[in-house]
């Protein structure tokens, strides 16, 4: 990794974070106007990565980075090629409009300054993703996408539908991001790499390792329940319950695509396999036909144009493992097509579902003289959508049939589902497009108006900037596509692509892709209700499936839990000492770790006074009536130990305990005064007997084992280390406090978290109101332990003192 | 436990409890002490309190939720591993500064912003316990 080559990169990176974080501020001090001031933050982005363009269309790679945890491999690296840098332009320039569009549509909302936020945090996860070059930094960012995606679609959080769809995108990307994890690990265990600028250099090694398959695997199940493809689709459709800005950045622009990134990003290391190219191209292509099939029979303009980016996705992916430059160029021009042509379309669904009142393609028409320059933006976006030249989306689907149209039945077939695919979204690019804007004007439409500035803005540019690219397409070629494409295939590659038909097989298929498409328009109507016929008839969907699993699960669950949770106190805490006590002694007596008799240590009389306050401490709660009084009791023989913490030289931890012991039995009592236990114990002889030993055995596990720990010979030298350098290197004199805020941080961060969401958790039980049998039964298991998690990490700091 | 002696002296008590406990945190870097005690402290100061008086005037003294409190803690704790970034070390590394006030050394660092955030985590986790079953106790 070439340190610290180009540190404001970095910076840079780590602008959107700073844009959310003073969001909400600036959106309380000027309203829906701060987007103008908040929009600098991704525009300062694009001019930053804008100006590295040239350098990189001339094949130089920047990198850079800090090391974050260097003991772990784990570092905060970026790496800008070409496939990044046209990423993060896509993200930084759209997200630039996507902000003020935001402003324009949100205009008055209470929340407007959570939703940038928002909006703003996934901006700096994206690119972040793009960009970075550890494998570790890449899955956190990844991590990190899915959870702001999460927090958008649910942005509207009292609706249910809205909080269904977001639980659903979490459990279908989240579930695919853990699956990279796994390939992450995988990756990094044969390849031995934990960047990916090594991991590029490594060549043939990930293809022909034996576990190439498992990557494999493990790489699909993450690119592919990102960027939706089918039978994972459902979730794309569903998270168009978030607001318009959202539904035009995060799922159609750029978030989808981090699948076919990450797809991309492995081709040189593990593409042109057999497997590869057949079922890439096989999900491609079942993707692209479900997609398109499925707009068809959509009504709402978001939905059908959410089925066209699954669809767009399909295409991407089959384009991707289809194999050769060509194929791969054709993917670049795509991908860059379609983020401008579905930005600028979703931006438009907004702004007539803003301006006119609905959605519904069946309720709106004649809206041209209202809103020209909408019309406009549409009209540009859908022709570049339909593949029709001179947009840049013509460029796209020349480059896509010159790809496929090679000999053999494989090409041949993915080429005429291709064709089908293609026509059926020209059809539904035109039916958003020019069915709410043409034929007669509706009374019911008469208050729409052109959308302010701010609406406009976003639509014009992009679907203007997909004229401007094609028409001057040698630029376009030479900074965005060939450096694009070199990145993706692993070798220099140059696109030539231009708005000039040539006379060929290509344009024969573009043309004729162009009148299926003309020929279904005609007939959109009819097509429309068959659809929604024949999938009434099938009558069941992923989306549908994605329930039932999710309610097997719950019942499974209960299921479980009524098993091994039965509610009765008594067998769990028999259960759990029964195997402590049997883990203690088995394990020292199967090792032969028995301890010798230890000599009888000499002890002073207070010493020995301890202990007896300590056992008389430990008979009263043994003989007490009441069980209050057993808990007050059990703190008698705390603070005993706290004691003798104290006379032996551990001041910090017999602090702790006596602050542990106080709360312990304050909660203990707490729970206790509400259980609906009787007051004393009614235990009959024999089971007392039984619960007796139980317990005398398990104090003589511990008892054994903490004798044969001290019998250890001692090793001091964390202690010496500690010593010596506590007060030299972390400017304390209290070792103890030190290891934990700086020497083991990261554990103390850990272990902080897991106290935090214990008191959730417990927090949540508390609030279980309508079975107030079984969950106070948990609140006493949980918050017995939580004192004890607090005592085991100081004692795991203190061990070492 | 309703006692009027109680009573009287809760929030004076609790109030000592809670300058004691933030006293102990500071001093944690040197002398016994620091976040995790602190926090245990100020939380059986909440308790008192709320024994005392009720679990409704705790949560208003508090302002804020005592979980919001605790997920500030945490976040801070985990802030504090950044300024490393900008030094080109390891998260988490301690970074200190000793700025002169008048011609007293002070010493500031990252580790005892971590040690806060572990306080406000200790406090806001226990509290939010505590007080939930208080509450239900009375209710």
């Amino acid at each position: 990794m070439a340190m610290l080559a180009d540190q404001p990169t970095l910076l840079v990176l780590a602008l959107p974070f700073l844009a959310a974080f003073l969001s909400p501020l600036a959106v309380r001090l000027f309203a829906y106007r701060a987007v103008w001031l908040l929009a600098l933050f991704p525009f300062a982005i694009f001019l930053h990565l804008a100006g590295h363009a040239g350098a990189v269309a001339n094949g130089e790679v920047f990198t850079g980075g800090i090391s974050w945890i260097p003991t772990l491999g784990v570092s905060l690296s970026w790496r800008m090629d070409g496939l990044s840098l046209v990423f993060g332009m896509l993200i930084s320039g759209i997200g630039t409009l996507i902000i003020l569009y935001s402003g324009g549509y949100l205009k008055g909302h209470a929340a407007l300054g959570r939703f940038l936020a928002f909006m703003f945090l996934f901006m700096g996860s994206m690119l972040g993703l793009v960009m970075a070059d550890n494998f570790y930094a890449l899955l956190v960012l990844w991590e990190m996408t899915s959870v702001t995606s999460f927090l958008l679609i649910g942005f509207d959080h009292n609706r249910q539908a809205s909080r269904r769809a977001a639980i659903q995108a979490l459990v279908v990307t989240g579930g695919g991001g853990l699956m990279l994890i796994a390939a992450m690990i995988v990756i990094q265990g044969i390849t031995g790499v934990s960047e990916l600028s090594l991991l590029l250099a490594t060549g043939d090694t990930l293809r022909e390792s034996p576990y190439y398959v498992v990557a494999f695997i493990l790489v699909l199940g993450g690119a592919f329940t990102k960027s939706a493809q089918f039978p994972l689709h459902f979730w794309l459709p569903n998270a168009m319950e978030a607001p318009t800005p959202v539904s035009a950045y995060l799922h159609s622009a750029t978030m989808v695509k981090a699948g076919v990134y990450l797809l991309m990003r492995m081709n040189p290391v593990m593409g042109e396999t057999v497997l590869w190219e057949t079922v890439l191209p096989l999900f491609g292509i079942a993707t692209l036909l479900a997609g398109s099939l499925l707009a068809i029979r959509q009504t709402d303009l978001k939905l059908k144009l959410a089925y066209t980016t699954v669809a767009s996705l399909g295409l991407l992916v089959m384009l991707t493992g289809f194999g050769g430059e060509k194929a791969i160029e054709a993917a670049v021009y795509y991908l860059v097509a379609h983020s401008l042509f579905k930005g600028t379309l979703f931006m438009v669904a907004g702004t007539i579902d803003h301006e006119a009142g609905t959605r519904d393609i069946r309720k709106l028409s004649g809206l041209r003289a209202a809103m020209p320059l909408t019309f406009a933006a549409a009209l540009l976006a859908a022709l570049s959508m339909g593949g029709l030249p001179p947009l840049f989306g013509f460029l796209a689907k020349e480059e896509i049939y010159y790809a496929l149209a090679k000999p053999g039945a494989w090409a041949i077939a993915l080429t005429i589902l291709a064709i089908v695919g293609n026509a059926l979204m020209l059809v539904i690019g035109f039916a958003v497009a020019l069915k709410p804007f043409l034929g007669k004007s509706r009374d019911e439409l008469h208050h729409a108006h052109e959308g302010p500035v701010l609406l406009i803005a976003g639509p014009l540019v992009l679907s203007v900037l997909g004229l401007v690219l094609a028409l001057a397409s040698g630029f376009a070629n030479r900074i965005l596509v060939s450096p694009m494409a070199s990145s993706v295939a692993g070798e220099a590659v140059t696109a030539v692509a231009g708005v000039i038909p040539h006379i060929g097989l290509p344009l024969a298929l573009s043309g004729l892709t162009v009148l299926v498409g003309i020929a279904i328009y005609m007939r959109l109507d009819n097509a429309r209700l068959t659809m929604a016929k024949l999938l009434w008839r099938i009558g069941w969907g992923p989306d549908k499936g994605f329930d039932q699993a999710i309610a097997g699960l719950v019942r499974f669950s209960v299921a479980v839990t009524r098993f091994i949770h039965n509610g009765r106190l008594e067998t769990y805490v028999t259960v759990v000492f029964v195997a402590l006590a049997a883990t203690l002694l088995g394990a020292l007596a199967g090792f032969g770790e028995m301890p010798r008799m230890p000599a009888l240590p000499g002890l002073t009389f207070y010493e020995w006074g301890i202990l007896a306050i300590a056992l008389a401490g430990l008979m009263a709660v043994i003989w007490a009536d009441n069980r209050l009084t057993a808990i007050v009791s059990l703190g008698i023989q705390g603070f005993a130990v706290a004691l003798i913490f104290m006379l032996f030289g551990a001041p910090d931890l017999s602090f702790t305990q006596f602050m542990v012991e106080t709360l312990s039995v304050v909660i203990l009592a707490l729970v206790m005064t509400r259980l609906t236990l009787h007051k004393s114990d009614h235990r009959p002889m024999s089971q007392r007997l039984v619960d007796a030993a139980i317990a005398l055995t398990c104090a003589a596990g511990f008892g054994l084992l903490l004798l044969s720990v001290t019998q250890l010979p001692f090793n001091s030298e964390l202690s010496d280390f500690f010593a010596e350098n506590s007060r030299v290197i972390a400017h304390g004199r209290n070792i103890v406090n030190v290891i934990i805020v700086d020497f083991r941080g990261l554990d103390t961060l850990g272990e902080i978290a897991v106290v935090m969401v214990t008191g959730l958790a417990i927090l949540a039980l508390i609030r279980i109101r309508h079975q107030p049998h079984t969950d106070e039964v948990e609140d006493l298991e949980l918050t017995g332990e939580l004192p004890g998690e607090l005592k085991g990490g100081r004692n795991s700091a203190e061990a070492v003192q | 436990m309703n006692t009027v002696i109680f009573r009287t002296v809760a929030p004076y008590l609790t109030s000592l409890m809670v300058l004691f406990s933030i006293f102990v945190l500071l001093r944690g870097h040197n002398e016994p002490g620091g976040g995790f005690i602190g926090g245990l402290i100020a939380a059986s100061a909440f308790a008192i309190y709320g024994i005392a008086c009720g679990v409704q005037p705790v949560r208003r003294a508090m302002y804020f939720h005592p979980m919001a409190l605790a997920g500030f803690g945490l976040f801070i704790a985990a802030l504090s591993g950044f300024p490393s970034v900008f030094e080109r070390v390891p998260y988490l590394t301690g970074l200190w500064v000793f700025p002169m006030i008048g011609n007293v050394e002070l010493a500031l660092s990252t580790p005892m912003l971590f040690d806060i955030g572990v306080y406000f985590v200790v406090v806001g986790a226990i509290t939010s316990i505590a007080l939930a079953l208080e509450e239900r106790e009375t209710s």
